[in-house]
């Protein structure tokens, strides 16, 4: 899988290997943009990695801009965390989390050199979901949280904060992702 | 940072509404508009706060303007456009000043995200003689905003609150505290501050040019704009979201950063400009900061031209220093489009094929301008569906012209244009595209939806009464996806010398959707 680093020491997740995830914690920020299609599930997504940061402790800034139309048209959201984060839009961003395959070339000038894009993956969200196709974010979300330095306990409590409706879907998904994502 | 059940994450928005009920507010009005739409929405959770949806946004400042003078802390809130439209009474009531606090929210929006135009709201507290408080984060908005209730008290004066998009819809942890009531007023009669004939409004204008003075000294001394020295070969004034962009390129740069922008704090910054070398003023939109500074004879550099144009992004910041001009890599996003299954399309498909020029409103269907329908060739403002069709229906020849607007801008403000329309002779056919809600900003209730911001019942305005009570010779109610009727109708009101109202009726499809979801729950 190509712009994807630390592949071959990438651990099995747990509390204590988030120190060794596919992104480090550091005192700059890390930064992460979900985009997509409008009615995707971008801004759920974004908003659950969100809360998920919040309950590790860090300081979380999220931005996304809501514009005309409820649905169709381009969306994105980007997430900040760290110790302190200023400006809640990044320059560049660590994580490429696109949901989109036509929206894929939009967005793909922002990632740093040495970051993490997760494109590839999309499609075995696609796969796994099959016909609940309303779950491909939370999917994307498992394949995430394999790369980030927060504890599974903290996206499990986020994806109940943020997912009114069907949880316990939500909740498998997310682990298929994360399962997804753990494996190289 | 300490984890606790009082940590959320809020938008800007949710954040100054949360800091606006600890505060003790008690009455708040406003009207749906990106980016500001979730401030009231959050604000009508809470029991002790008086909470609506108004009609239009002058009768929003009215009516919490009025709460203020009769005793209660009250908030208006709308977008930058809506503070038009409530521009008559905003402008006065820095006159007669206050009783409880008031404060107005204005969410401006740089780059029109969602917007008609991206007019800079601060330009206001110059015009009007208020002062003007600009957070940068969520953060702040919360804090700031309960500063901004004492500082109206204080100085019987309404306070303008600026924020931006970015602010607005960018979220971040937000520490929940209790709310404070705040101390019991009484109306007070006294015609001399709030019946506004000439007599009265000159002493009152004397009693503004002394408040002015005050405030002035007041944003010498006020913490919320800060002096931080560090490098002293470069420094930044600045205010609002771009002092953050700017703390993430230069952090060991200086700062004065201004969060009670106007009065301007004269003496601060000056004193800022003696000990830094290299001056940057850098804001959104207007030179607002940039021409105070230079009113002073400050010697300091602002953005070119270019950066007026349009939102500030954190990747301009080192191009505004070295003075070049804006070098923006332009990302290609996929145009909005009205939703598959929205009822708009059916009546613009019909448009489209009768070759007729559309005056077009405020709403999702202005983008009937687009393809694949390219039928809608006017939007103004709000209302300008009704009005625009009696204007250019007086000039062009040879083509029908047809308005079109959403029922809740039709309440908004094309009740006056249909009334102007019948007194004034016109004639033609105006559609009211009436989705049973607010549908552009997420879907609020308006009066024809029979429900308030509360979600209570209430008295229902009902559309087609309404329009011939107003003047209008035929009134049709057509449901859009009865698509041959819809054009049989439309095609003979359009061969008619008469003023005709067609009510295209039927729900917003995402609505319909919200509530089967709520159900199944």
């Amino acid at each position: 899988m190509k712009n994807q680093r630390n592949n071959s020491r990438h651990p099995k997740q747990s509390e204590e290997s988030n120190k060794n995830s596919g992104i480090r914690t550091t005192n700059n920020p890390i930064s992460v943009v979900f985009y997509g299609n409008g009615g995707q599930g971008v801004v759920t997504a974004s908003e659950v990695l969100s809360w998920a940061a919040l309950y590790a402790n860090y300081h979380v800034k999220k931005t996304e801009v809501h514009g005309m139309s409820q649905r169709g048209g381009s969306v994105e959201s980007y997430i900040r965390f760290g110790k302190e984060v200023f400006s809640p839009l990044p320059v560049e961003v660590d994580m490429l989390v696109c949901l989109h395959e036509e929206e894929y070339p939009r967005l793909k000038p922002q990632l740093k050199k040495s970051g993490i894009d997760l494109f590839n993956y999309l499609t075995q969200a696609k796969q796994v979901v099959g016909e609940q196709k309303i779950f491909v974010n939370t999917f994307m979300l498992g394949v995430v949280s394999a790369y980030l330095p927060i504890a599974e306990k903290h996206w499990l409590e986020a994806l109940n904060k943020v997912f009114k409706y069907s949880q316990a879907e939500n909740k498998n998904f997310f682990l298929k992702g994360r399962e997804k994502g753990a494996i190289k | 940072m300490a984890k606790s059940s009082k940590i959320v994450l809020y938008s800007g928005n949710e954040a100054l509404a949360s800091g606006a009920y600890e505060a003790g507010l008690k009455f708040a009005t406003g009207y749906p508009g990106t980016p500001s739409t979730e401030i009231l929405q959050f604000l009508s959770q809470f029991d002790e706060i008086d909470s609506q949806w108004s009609i239009n946004e002058k009768v929003a400042f009215e009516v919490a303007y009025a709460a203020a003078i009769g005793g209660k802390r009250s908030i208006f809130v709308s977008k930058h456009v809506g503070l038009n439209v409530a521009m008559d009474p905003f402008m006065t009531s820095s006159y007669s000043g206050i009783n409880a606090g008031f404060v107005i929210v204005t969410c401006d929006d740089p780059g029109m995200h969602s917007s008609q135009n991206e007019q800079d709201n601060r330009l206001f507290a110059r015009i009007a003689k208020m002062p003007l408080l600009e957070p940068t984060s969520p953060k702040e908005a919360k804090e700031m905003i309960k500063f901004a209730f004492e500082l109206s008290e204080k100085f019987d004066t309404p306070v303008i609150f600026r924020m931006t998009t970015r602010i607005c819809h960018s979220k971040e942890n937000i520490i929940l505290g209790n709310r404070v009531e705040a101390k019991a007023r009484n109306f007070e009669v006294n015609p001399q501050k709030y019946v506004m004939i000439p007599k009265f409004a000159l002493m009152r204008h004397e009693e503004l040019e002394k408040r002015m003075i005050k405030l002035k000294k007041v944003t010498e001394t006020s913490t919320l704009n800060k002096i931080e020295i560090n490098d002293k070969k470069l420094g930044f004034i600045t205010s609002g979201v771009t002092y953050l962009y700017a703390k993430e390129f230069y952090p060991n740069a200086s700062y004065l950063k201004l969060g009670f922008s106007f009065p301007f704090p004269a003496e601060k910054a000056r004193k800022f400009c003696q000990q830094v070398k290299n001056v940057i003023v850098l804001e959104e939109l207007e030179p607002f900061i940039e021409n105070n500074c230079r009113l002073l004879g400050l010697k300091v550099k602002g953005k070119d031209l270019s950066f007026c144009i349009g939102e500030i992004r954190p990747e301009f910041i080192p191009d505004i220093v070295a003075g070049k001009k804006k070098n923006e890599k332009k990302v290609v996003s996929r145009p909005p489009q009205l939703c598959l299954g929205c009822p708009h399309r059916l009546v613009f498909n019909i448009l489209k094929k009768l070759d007729v020029i559309v005056s077009g409103d405020i709403g999702c269907y202005t983008l009937g301008v687009l393809p694949p329908f390219s039928s809608l060739h006017t939007c103004l403002c709000m209302g300008s569906g009704i009005t625009f069709q009696e204007g250019l229906s007086k000039t062009i020849h040879g083509k029908k012209v047809v308005g079109v607007i959403g029922d809740s801008t039709f309440v908004h403000s094309g009740i006056t244009g249909l009334i102007n329309s019948a007194y004034n002779k016109t004639k033609g056919v105006i559609i009211i595209l009436d989705n049973g809600t607010t549908a552009m900003t997420g879907g609020q209730p308006h009066p024809a939806t029979g429900y308030t911001l509360k979600g209570e019942i209430t008295k229902n305005l009902v559309i087609e009464d309404i329009c011939r009570v107003a003047g209008a010779d035929n009134v049709d109610v057509i449901d859009p996806t009865h698509v041959e009727l819809l054009e049989e109708t439309l095609r003979k009101r359009l061969s008619e010398d008469k003023l005709s109202v067609i009510i295209a009726r039927r729900p917003c499809i995402l609505m319909v959707q919200k509530i089967k979801k709520q159900k199944n729950s």
